[in-house]
């Protein structure tokens, strides 16, 4: 099993889970969060104070598949949370060790 | 220790005149005031809606127009001083505040008022045993009761150190800035409102013996420069803000704001043209100079910045309204609409550079504008009405009114009242200032500020999730 996290544009969000629902992914968690890549900050200004505000807001989405999913799942992310211009966001990979279906206890592939 | 004093100064103020009053109520006869015989309920209803109005101004609209300009860890310290002062300040205003300002002249100097009203003494309604009926004291010869005088009155009380509030938010003590709008309404606001407003003030456009006339229809002396001015000096006995300068300290939520800012435009139509004291065609006409006024302040100051810095921006616009609003006040009874929007764009442009360049420069901390806003906008009232003033708007007068009219002393006349309430404000909150700071202490410690206000000195978050 894979971890696969996405950080991506927010106008992306409905695009790229509208893709991945089509590539059979079952679930997902998605949060607002912050951070700064090569793109870095924006400047800002409020009666003429300029701030410059380097953490700028993104969405992180996590979807967890199977192995023989992973690349499938990236390359759909990829094809649809691209703009091309920079600022596009990052996507992580993790191996995941397990995963339990709270209701019935079902761990590991089960549980997807 | 410093409980105690700040106990016994509070109870020195709010008992002290009634202690006066009480013993002297048995030999002033209350029926010496005109009572109401001829009510009229146009004039009725539209004062207390515009009382009504005032009042919004403070609660939600300046709540709201501050709250949204200051990090979200002391967005209630700024609502809870807004309601403070409702609260405080009415009490304040019934006991012994209205009477200051509105009282008979002490020894005629036209300085301050006297205890005549204190307690609401002949103001209130009151049982007269010979007509055997309730009185209720009428406000001169006009169809209103001398109570809606007093609560319309009572609102410019409130809103008028909350205003202040802007220039010390996010570090200032809440005991301290209790303390200090008591003694600021007391020893500042009533005097300079007896000035300006009352019958028997030095420089009163309804004092007959007045040698400097200074129009100030609803408050641009009275409460913007005065507010103004003590903001500034609070900013600079105050302080800095922890790390303002170096750190980032960007409005948390100019949604808020855009809102408070929309209250206090609408709210605004009660304060100008609810000052007229009646629904008639002065009201009429400060009811559309006000809103030219806001109107073309918006614009100004919007388009300055989209000049200026490349953008438009929703808080230039509605920094713009108020200014916009604030350079009217003293003009709205004396100014036609056209000239509402020359104000309006004058006050835009004047304040846009006070509220940057000149904040720039001098690297004071006047946190959310309340000097550049209130404070160079109301001068810039005052002296544009001694221009603007036209014998077309105000009754009862054929002789020229303002510069435009060919009279160049009304110019003179307002900077002259201008210029005292100016004085008053900085000797006045100079000391204040310095009495708190003794009493109690100004700021909140190091470790408060960068806790935020909230919950060090009121124990609430504004926004708590999950």
């Amino acid at each position: 099993m894979k971890k696969i996290e996405a950080v991506i544009r927010h106008f992306k969000l409905e695009e790229v889970k509208d893709a991945m629902t089509e590539v059979g992914v079952q679930g997902m968690t998605v949060t607002e969060v912050r951070g700064f890549g090569r793109q870095k900050g924006q400047k800002e200004q409020y009666r003429g104070a300029e701030y410059s505000v380097d953490f700028l807001p993104k969405v992180k989405m996590e979807v967890v598949v199977g192995d023989d999913q992973s690349k499938l799942v990236i390359e759909t992310l990829i094809r649809t949370a691209r703009t091309g211009q920079i600022g596009d966001g990052k996507i992580f990979v993790t191996d995941l060790e397990e995963m339990v279906r709270i209701r019935t206890g079902e761990s590991g592939a089960e549980a997807l | 220790m410093k409980s105690m004093c700040w106990a016994a100064l509070a109870v020195f103020l709010l008992v002290g005149p009634c202690g006066a009053i009480l013993s002297a109520e048995e030999t002033t006869a209350v029926t010496s005031e005109p009572q109401v015989n001829q009510i009229n309920s146009g004039d009725v209803a539209w004062m207390l809606t515009s009382s009504a109005l005032v009042l919004m101004m403070t609660a939600p609209g300046l709540a709201m127009f501050y709250g949204g300009l200051v990090r979200k860890k002391n967005i209630l310290s700024i609502m809870m001083q807004c309601i403070t002062l409702m609260g405080l300040m009415s009490v304040i205003w019934a006991v012994y505040g209205y009477s200051l300002c509105f009282g008979d002249s002490v020894g005629g100097l036209g300085l301050i008022g006297d205890f005549k009203y204190a307690m609401l003494n002949g103001v209130s309604p009151y049982w007269d045993a010979a007509l055997e009926k309730g009185v209720h004291p009428a406000y001169g010869t006009t169809g209103i009761p001398r109570s809606i005088h007093m609560i319309f009155q009572m609102m410019f009380f409130i809103i008028t150190p909350a205003l202040i509030c802007g220039a010390f938010a996010e570090r200032m003590k809440f005991s301290s800035m209790v303390l200090f709008s008591v003694l600021w309404g007391t020893f500042v606001y009533c005097p300079v409102a007896h000035w300006v407003w009352s019958d028997f003030g030095w420089c009163s456009e309804f004092n007959p013996k007045a040698v400097y006339k200074a129009y100030d229809f609803a408050g641009g002396t009275v409460v913007h420069i005065t507010s103004g001015v003590s903001a500034l000096v609070c900013a600079v006995l105050l302080g800095k803000r922890l790390g303002f300068g170096h750190e980032p300290m960007p409005p948390h939520n100019l949604t808020y704001t855009y809102i408070g800012a929309a209250m206090l435009w609408v709210g605004w139509f009660g304060f100008n043209a609810g000052s007229a004291g009646a629904a008639d065609l002065r009201a009429a006409n400060a009811f559309v100079t006000t809103h030219m006024s806001a109107a073309a302040g918006t614009i100004a100051w919007a388009v300055m910045e989209w000049l200026m810095r490349g953008k438009p921006s929703i808080l230039g616009a509605c920094s713009g309204a108020v200014a916009g609003l604030v350079c009217v006040t003293p003009a709205s009874g004396s100014a036609t609409p056209l000239s509402g929007v020359i104000l309006g764009l004058c006050a835009g442009v004047v304040c846009f550079y006070a509220c940057t360049t000149l904040k720039n420069n001098f690297k004071y901390d006047d946190s959310l504008d309340a000097f550049g806003v209130h404070g160079i906008g109301g001068m810039l009232g005052a002296l544009l009405t001694g221009v603007f003033a036209t014998r077309a708007v105000i009754p009862g007068t054929k002789d020229p009114c303002g510069l435009l009219e060919g009279n160049a002393n009304q110019v003179i006349s307002q900077a002259v009242g201008a210029g005292a309430a100016i004085l008053l404000a900085v000797v006045g909150t100079v000391i204040i200032l310095k009495i708190v700071d003794a009493l109690l202490g100004l700021r909140v410690n190091q470790a408060g500020e960068l806790q935020g206000l909230d919950i060090n000195q009121h124990g609430e978050e504004g926004y708590i999730f999950l």
